[in-house]
């Protein structure tokens, strides 16, 4: 059981890992800041989420598995928040060219 | 062993290479970001070194207030152009890379000629530590053995506080800052700031009340609720208030106050200022941090708020 867990945690945080890298080349390789923003948040809160949810099975005790949990939660929250002023800003100054 | 050499190895070359960037970049926006970015890879760097606390303090206050700070200067100098594009001469300039290199020299030797093992008194101050009855080292010593330099702490942020009231225009003063919330409507800041300050609220109490046994405390807890209160005055939810307030002007100093009360207590009743009498050593720690927090938080808030420069009744 244990050792299911463990593969569980290897595959997940390594795909988590995966979507980070996948989003650094999206924000390095994108033309636009729209792109960008589409390739940074979205990689960001599906290779947290996987990196997350790789932890859970390693934590001992249902707290610090609800923190992990909540820290996902807010950076989901933030990340989504920051995006659609980033890309409100960027089509203001669109436009006014 | 290998991966966490590896790990700290890149680690540290990706920090002076930040802050090689942060210094040469002509741009402030981009030396602004730069400053951000170091602040959270040396909060990485402290994690590294198991100071939980320190990594803590390090993120909130220069990832975030001085960042917050920081972008908000770069934004009203954009308003005096002038005075940007006037750069330092070359005597200046030389003058100042030969004392970064005197500095860094100087600490460089100090550091390579440590004597092997390091002069420590760590032993003897965890041994006492437990009088305190404190979970959290770090905070033992704070605001046990080094109470003096946290109080003067709390002092100079406010200090700070005073400096930045001490720029309004005559004619302003004791009216409020400078809204927060540029004119456009943003619908999902307003949404997010309605959001999550009940959540950051409780996050930041949180990490004030562990601070007795787990890394946080007072100024990593009270950034937390400064940063939901700047959330809700930048969404426009809110106005930043009248620096005329009494009551606002009690809570900024309530904390130093209270703080520097104890402390004159402690020469009465123990024989020493900021000595606590042993046996409610913890519950007068955990007071002070308790009475601090709000003083914090509201003196971080008003900081980024900035001086008084429009009439209270707007």
């Amino acid at each position: 059981m244990s050792f299911a867990l463990d593969v569980l945690s290897v595959v997940a945080i390594s795909a988590g890992a995966f979507f980070f890298l996948a989003g650094t080349v999206g924000l390095l390789r994108f033309p636009d800041t729209f792109t960008r923003l589409h390739a940074l948040t979205k990689a960001d809160n599906l290779g947290l989420g996987l990196v997350v949810l790789g932890l859970l099975p390693q934590v001992d005790g249902a707290l610090g598995a609800l923190k992990l949990i909540v820290v996902w939660l807010l950076i989901l929250s933030s990340g989504a928040t920051v995006a659609q002023l980033i890309a409100r800003r960027a089509r203001l100054i669109a436009r006014s060219r | 062993m290998i991966v966490a050499g590896a790990f700290d190895l890149a680690l540290a070359v990706t920090v002076l290479a930040v802050a090689t960037w942060c210094v040469s970049v002509r741009a402030t926006f981009a030396a602004v970001v730069a400053f951000v970015a170091f602040g959270l890879l040396v909060a990485v760097v402290w994690v590294r070194l198991a100071a939980v606390d320190v990594a803590l303090t390090e993120v909130a206050i220069q990832g975030g207030i001085v960042g917050v700070l920081l972008l908000g200067a770069t934004a009203s100098l954009r308003r005096y152009k002038a005075a940007v594009a006037e750069r330092s001469g070359a005597t200046q300039r030389l003058a100042v890379a030969v004392f970064c290199a005197v500095v860094f020299l100087a600490l460089a030797t100090a550091v390579l000629t440590l004597p092997d093992p390091a002069p420590t008194l760590a032993p003897p101050v965890a041994a006492s530590l437990l009088a305190f009855g404190l979970g959290n080292p770090v905070t033992g010593v704070l605001l046990g053995y080094r109470a003096i330099d946290t109080l003067l702490e709390t002092v100079v942020l406010l200090l700070a506080l005073i400096g930045v009231w001490s720029i309004s225009p005559d004619r302003s003063w004791g009216g409020r800052p400078l809204p927060m919330h540029s004119a456009g409507r943003a619908d999902a800041l307003v949404y997010f700031a309605r959001l999550l300050p009940p959540v950051g609220i409780v996050i930041g109490v949180y990490i004030v009340w562990v601070g007795a046994d787990a890394p946080g405390g007072k100024f990593q807890g009270g950034t937390i609720l400064a940063a939901m209160w700047m959330l809700v005055m930048m969404a426009g939810l809110r106005n930043p208030p009248s620096v005329a307030r009494s009551g606002l002007r009690l809570l900024l100093v309530a904390g130093p106050a209270f703080f520097f009360i104890v402390g004159l207590a402690g020469l009465a009743i123990s024989g020493g200022f900021l000595a606590y009498p042993a046996p409610y050593a913890k519950p007068i720690i955990l007071l002070i941090e308790l009475v601090l927090t709000p003083s914090v938080a509201v003196t971080l808030g008003l900081l980024v708020a900035g001086p008084p420069v429009r009439d209270a009744r707007q």
